[in-house]
């Protein structure tokens, strides 16, 4: 069963495309464009949609989704953690 | 799906092109209309009225807007025959002259000197006319590029981007060799994508001109912007689907252009294409005002990705809804013409999503109502530029 999507390799975040996804969960990912599996632990709970960090992040750092930047960390996050709106911000406007 | 040999049945209208719906409008020019054309449309079945709050007091480009845009609405080929009404004649005139010059059925009515009355009366008897004209008309049986195809996602979340917009782009990379009129726009949700689509222009020129509306647009943003644009960019649906930032969204939209199809010309707001191909047209992102200008610009048959669930129809272009996100698919089926949950389960692979989309787009063209057509989803939302005088 996958858990959550990745679009591909090198993305430093995945989707969470399940509902219900819960702090501790052992979650199994697809790297759609590389069509690999990954396995990681929740660290957060999830909502279907949000995103989890596949590695630890520190304020600063820049996030990678299809291979393109999305944006920049503004509080830490730990691999598996909740990442959103709450430490993640545009570059722009 | 062998899209070389495939034919879709549409209407024929005067002037060449092809429709896939008769209706039979009735148009105000502005908000003081607006009764006596709902009044005529309740009177003549089969009708349908396209009320809107706009058309006093506007002068120069953004009056040129909205006349281009009521007046392209009327000439899409998914429309048989036009009554205008407006609270004077001049206008009225203006407008029915505009879509005369497709050949098809035009009348116009102004209302001073009359008053609701007799404009309902008068205006009532050519829509009886005309809606027994067009319901003998027939469809025939048409080349696939006789279709022209607009897509533009809303309440996106990130499943758009990994599911329902890669859909879209897979079935426009293979519409696109089949000399098909496709088109997208959407000019701000593509902030942090912008150098991804100038790389998809065919052209120098092209590149150049979509810079420039580009450019205009992020002008605009940066004159009137608060922090982070209040929750409008990612919308507060967007962000409770998950989508943080507008790179991330913007980068998800922009799957809806495939990875082969190029970008053919670029549009502004009330320019029709000239040719197949890709077009970019400059446009607001909200989905009423977008689908709106792409029925205005010519479109008819739309491809409508959704996240979070939006429900958007328009009352002449048919708008096929596609979904990827598994929790909307079951909350919201009605709203879904095409399931493509299946990608985010491995269930499906993109060239079967693909395909899937572009069944259902040909079912529809040959007359099968969408979601939206059946549920009454009539949004009909004209682009301002600036304040009335």
């Amino acid at each position: 069963m996958i858990h959550f999507v990745v679009h591909e390799e090198g993305d430093g975040v995945g989707v969470v495309v399940v509902e219900g996804v819960k702090k501790g969960q052992e979650l199994v990912g697809w790297i759609m464009e590389d069509d690999k599996e990954l396995k990681i632990t929740a660290r957060s709970d999830i909502p279907i949609g949000h995103k989890l960090a596949l590695k630890d992040y520190k304020p600063g750092d820049t996030v990678i989704k299809y291979g393109v930047d999305i944006g920049k960390i503004v509080a830490p996050i730990a691999r598996g953690e909740h990442t959103h709106v709450h430490n993640l911000k545009t570059k722009r406007w | 799906m062998d899209l070389a040999k495939s034919t879709f049945w549409g209407y024929k209208r005067e002037n060449g092109r092809v429709g896939v719906r008769n209706h039979v409008l009735i148009l105000p020019v502005d908000d003081l209309s607006n009764a006596a054309a709902e009044a005529v449309a309740n009177n003549i079945k089969g009708t349908i009225a396209i009320p809107h709050p706009y058309g006093r007091l506007q002068f120069g480009a953004d009056l040129d807007l909205h006349f281009r845009t009521l007046i392209g609405t009327g000439c899409n080929p998914n429309v048989a025959a036009v009554v205008v009404i407006c609270i004077e004649d001049g206008w009225a005139k203006k407008v029915a002259d505009g879509i005369k010059a497709t050949g098809k059925p035009v009348a116009y009515f102004g209302i001073e000197q009359h008053g609701d009355h007799d404009t309902i009366m008068r205006a009532s008897k050519a829509a009886k006319e005309y809606v027994q004209w067009a319901s003998e008309l027939r469809r025939e049986e048409r080349p696939l590029k006789d279709l022209w195809v607009s897509t533009k996602c809303g309440e996106s979340d990130t499943t758009s981007g990994c599911g329902a917009n890669p859909t879209v782009g897979n079935a426009f990379d293979k519409l696109y060799p089949h000399k098909v009129t496709l088109a997208f726009g959407e000019t701000t949700e593509l902030t942090g994508g912008e150098h991804l689509v100038a790389a998809r222009c065919r052209t120098d020129e092209v590149r150049k001109k979509f810079q420039f509306m580009f450019d205009r647009y992020q002008a605009i943003i940066d004159k009137h912007k608060t922090s982070d644009l209040s929750d409008s960019q990612p919308t507060k649906g967007n962000i409770a689907g998950g989508l943080t930032t507008i790179e991330e969204k913007a980068l998800g939209n922009i799957q809806k252009i495939g990875r082969k199809c190029m970008i053919d010309g670029v549009l502004d707001k009330h320019e029709e294409p000239t040719g197949p191909g890709l077009w970019f047209i400059d446009s607001s992102s909200a989905a009423a005002e977008m689908v709106t200008l792409c029925a205005a610009a010519g479109y008819t048959v739309h491809f409508f990705p959704t996240g979070q669930g939006n429900v958007i129809g328009n009352p002449i272009l048919p708008v096929i809804k596609l979904c990827a996100n598994p929790r909307t698919v079951r909350t919201m089926s009605e709203h879904v013409d095409v399931d493509v949950s299946g990608l985010l389960r491995k269930e499906m692979n993109p060239d079967q999503a693909g395909d899937a989309l572009l069944e259902c787009m040909f079912r529809t063209a040959n007359g099968r109502l969408t979601a939206a057509e059946a549920l009454g989803h009539r949004e009909f939302v004209l682009t301002r530029l600036y304040e009335s005088a």
